[in-house]
């Protein structure tokens, strides 16, 4: 069952990566050489991508530990607030992160100081504010994944923080941090707007740019096509290493305890998880406050179309919620069962994150427009397209637990001859469901917020709210798009909240 | 918080007022959930049993911006007042005009298409896909003659830098004022790789500056904040008074003055001239709508038509006297001379001149 399902899945993500990369290749008139310049461009590309991904997860590890070693009153509050740059449109996360650093930002003015943030250091601080909640959620999975008897049986080992560091952490993060690195990674890769407007210029440029420009610029699709393929190239290396730089740990089980951590205790430890915790929030929160103070001054000028986007892309959210779940179970079980050829599965569920949505876009337009008006199937291609790229990362959650539930409780269920749906409810939900509201909600919130491929082929009467926020812009309508900008980001976070409440409901965290 | 930072600088009450009497009322919600069930069910493949109550009257499809057809856009206020006239159903299809055409070729459903600019143009036309819109153009009131038979122009503006005066006492008198101001005037421009406007400025200095571009754009730098993608970012950053002047058009302040009474807005006229914007609309040449499709052409320079794009488009019309502008609009100031270059020239000079920019600026 999940074989086959896993196959579908397989399919449908090639379609869209290869697919319609192909498609576009197909309509190419002859090849234009990668010339130097391109090359330039990959090196840029690459070497933001590097740094934005290592700080993002350097910063993340202390501040993933801190906030799983303490419970504090609000704490689920302030993990899913952190969340939201995550799900923000980037043109909206540009304006409130300049609110705050920005020449005639609030530190500017309250320091009086010059701050230049146009530059590698814009790109690095946009791209750890977009990733950091990312990084830290996924890091923060492994760690609440760690079994309570382990700590129980170091504090009686009487563990130093050191050694618990050494001998349980480090393992764990051994495991998890290769794909955290890996996604953000390849989020950054394929980024545009953001390495454009806060590097200052031209010297800024990404592949996807330059895909951009070989499509609205030239029309040459055999150039685009080419730098698809290099970025997916670039995707694959990258993939291959950190999954190998992954080890799976083999553990064994607990009895789903509550953790308490008799190690953190120390008040010199306290002390530091706070200010980290302080600092992270600070962070996160202040330019998320500024698009809040924003959007609220607008919210009363919205014109009535904007709710019924609004409503549209609930629709897009749920139906590509449903669609990732579906693949991502299918896959992890599937992935589960499979020693050769797991790598390859792995790396094709990666490739829709790599695929430029300009690309997956025209290469949909080519391939539907024999068929069916593609402006027609709009809203069901950016829900596909959208579970595809939410895929990744359900995955990074849901295969480690899989992996886990099966390792410590499989030959149990077998013994008692679990099998199909009795398994899959008593042995899997309760263990995945933590791993399931997660990227539910994160696949829900992605949803919302995304553009996509939609910028060939939208339908004026069917706009999804981050379009229609985009035309209030484009029309001079400021104060009304950050006003949709504030809706939009209230319904993201209220979807992801949903999903991960939901999978986060009787568990102890 | 500073009384002028972000929060109250865009006052949109006088344009929800206006909004009012645009007439095309949004689809009531069960149309739209019906609408959406179609979509699904194209999707899973149950072509036949969808549309076909509406076969009746006859559909023109015209391919047009997202702005254009956008709610605050001029395309609903068109739609209603050719509908008037036509006995038809005009339907926007929305998108990057050109790259669907193209990708479309001979197979496309457009009956006609609205919002290309002199950029594109020559591709557009390479295609063969057009026929000549049949229209006497000698009397336009554009600042430059128009002969196209191809390309009809429907509406117009300047590339210009905005700057707010509240802020800034004495803008530049000329784009070698600009190149020779001090590194803290900060403006805020668009890659011309994926932004018409970006475009339009690099040709604008070419314009000005012919071989010496590559050298003055090297002198701008200092004074470039930052590119964006697209004009909304820049524009936004520009509000929120991040940049002193943002690369736009010399009709931005009418949006200001006319629909939120703010008049801090304005144009900053450089004494070498500005270039020259037109948007264009063409008919398809295989459309199975020929009489439409010339109908509607012959719509676009009609007082019916033209009236509406000064707030509508937030431009200047193609043909309507002065006089019959808004109420704002000669509020506008307005450059002396004009730049501008032949669509063959354009064509040309983008390759090159975009390799300047580039290096100019990657320095």
């Amino acid at each position: 069952m999940s074989k086959l399902t896993g196959w579908t899945s397989i399919a449908v993500l090639l379609l869209l990566s290869f697919g319609t990369l192909a498609a576009v290749l197909s309509r190419a008139e002859g090849l234009t050489a990668i010339s130097s310049d391109d090359w330039r461009v990959l090196r840029f590309t690459l070497w933001q991508a590097s740094l934005s991904a290592v700080i993002s997860v350097i910063l993340a590890i202390p501040l993933a530990r801190a906030l799983a070693r303490r419970q504090f009153r609000g704490r689920g509050l302030l993990i899913t607030l952190m969340g939201a740059p995550f799900i923000l449109p980037v043109i909206v996360a540009i304006l409130g992160l300049l609110a705050i650093f920005g020449r005639n930002g609030l530190i500017a003015t309250i320091t009086g100081l010059p701050i230049q943030i146009y530059g590698l250091q814009g790109i690095l601080l946009a791209h750890v504010f977009f990733n950091l909640p990312l990084a830290t959620r996924l890091i923060l999975q492994g760690w609440l994944a760690i079994p309570a008897e382990r700590f129980r049986l170091a504090a009686s080992l009487g563990f130093r923080p050191t050694d618990i560091a050494r001998q349980i952490e480090w393992p764990m993060l051994r495991e998890t941090v290769p794909g955290a690195f890996l996604v953000i990674f390849l989020i950054c890769l394929t980024s545009f707007a953001v390495a454009l407007a806060l590097g200052g210029g031209p010297a800024a440029t990404t592949i996807e740019l330059a895909i951009y420009q070989a499509f609205r610029f030239d029309f040459d699709l055999g150039k685009a096509a080419q730098l698809a393929a290099l970025q997916f190239l670039v995707c694959g290396i990258a993939g291959a290493v950190a999954l190998k730089l992954a080890l799976p740990q083999v553990t064994s089980g607990g009895l789903d305890r509550a953790v308490e951590r008799w190690d953190a205790r120390n008040p010199w430890l306290r002390a530091q998880d706070a200010a980290i915790i302080a600092l992270g929030a600070l962070f996160l929160l202040t330019p998320l406050t500024m698009v809040i103070l924003r959007g609220a001054a607008g919210a009363f000028e919205m014109p009535a179309t904007v709710w019924q986007a609004a409503g549209r892309s609930v629709f897009v959210a749920i139906i590509a919620t449903t669609l990732c779940m579906a693949m991502a179970l299918a896959l992890a079980f599937w992935l589960n069962t499979l020693n050769r050829g797991r790598l390859w599965v792995e790396g094709i569920s990666l490739l829709a994150i790599a695929a430029s949505p300009l690309v997956i876009g025209t290469g949909m337009f080519i391939l539907l427009f024999p068929f069916v008006d593609p402006t027609r199937v709009v809203l069901p291609i950016t829900a596909l397209v959208n579970a595809a790229m939410a895929l990744p990362f359900a995955l990074r959650a849901l295969v480690p637990a899989v992996a886990q539930t099966e390792a410590q409780f499989g030959r149990l269920a077998d013994a008692l001859g679990m099998r199909g749906f009795a398994r899959f409810r008593y042995l899997y939900l309760p263990r995945l469901r933590r791993a399931l509201g997660f990227s539910a909600g994160l696949t829900a919130a992605l949803a919302m917020g995304d553009l996509g491929v939609i910028a060939l082929f939208s339908d004026p009467t069917r706009a999804t709210l981050p379009l229609e926020m985009y035309r209030l812009m484009e029309s001079y309508r400021l104060e009304a798009a950050a006003g949709a900008a504030l809706l939009l980001l209230a319904l993201s976070l209220l979807a992801f909240w949903i999903f991960d409440k939901g999978g986060r409901a009787n568990a102890d965290a | 918080m500073r009384k002028a930072n972000p929060l109250n600088l865009n006052r949109l009450t006088p344009a929800e007022g206006r909004l009012l009497d645009t007439p095309p009322a949004p689809l009531p919600p069960v149309a739209m959930m019906e609408s959406e069930m179609r979509s699904l069910i194209y999707a899973a493949g149950f072509c036949a049993t969808a549309s076909v109550a509406m076969a009746e009257t006859p559909v023109l499809t015209v391919y047009a911006p997202d702005y254009f057809a956008s709610e605050w856009g001029p395309g609903p206020a068109i739609e209603q007042a050719f509908e008037a006239t036509c006995a038809c159903d005009l339907q926007f299809v929305t998108g990057d005009v050109l790259p669907r055409l193209l990708l479309e070729g001979e197979r496309t459903r457009a009956d006609a298409v609205i919002g290309l600019n002199t950029d594109v143009t020559a591709r557009a036309r390479a295609t063969g896909l057009f026929a000549p819109h049949g229209q006497d153009t000698s009397d336009l009131t554009m600042p430059i003659d128009w002969t196209d038979e191809v390309f009809l122009p429907f509406n117009w503006g300047h590339t210009a830098f905005i700057y707010d005066t509240t802020r800034m006492d004495q803008p530049p008198a000329s784009f070698d004022d600009l190149l020779a101001a001090p590194d803290d005037l900060k403006i805020v421009i668009q890659d011309p790789r994926s932004s018409i406007s970006g475009l339009a400025l690099m040709l604008w200095v070419k314009a000005i500056y012919g071989d010496g571009a590559e050298e003055a754009w090297e002198q701008l730098q200092p004074n470039i904040l930052t590119v964006t993608k697209g004009w909304s970012e820049s524009y936004g950053m520009f509000t929120d008074g991040e940049a002193d002047m943002v690369l736009s058009y010399t009709t931005s302040p009418a949006y200001h003055i006319i629909a939120e009474g703010d008049d801090t807005k304005q144009a900053a006229i450089f004494d070498e001239g500005h270039y020259f914007m037109v948007e264009l609309a063409a008919q398809v040449a295989g459309t199975d709508q020929p009489e439409l499709a010339q109908a509607f052409m012959d719509f676009i320079l009609s007082e019916a038509f033209q009236s509406i794009i000064p707030e509508g488009n937030w431009s200047f019309p193609a043909k309507l006297e002065a006089d019959k502008l808004p109420e704002g609009f000669e509020q506008l100031k307005l450059p002396e001379k004009v730049l501008f270059y032949s669509e063959e020239e354009a064509e040309a000079l983008r390759g090159p001149a975009l390799e300047e920019w580039r290096r100019a600026l990657s320095r």
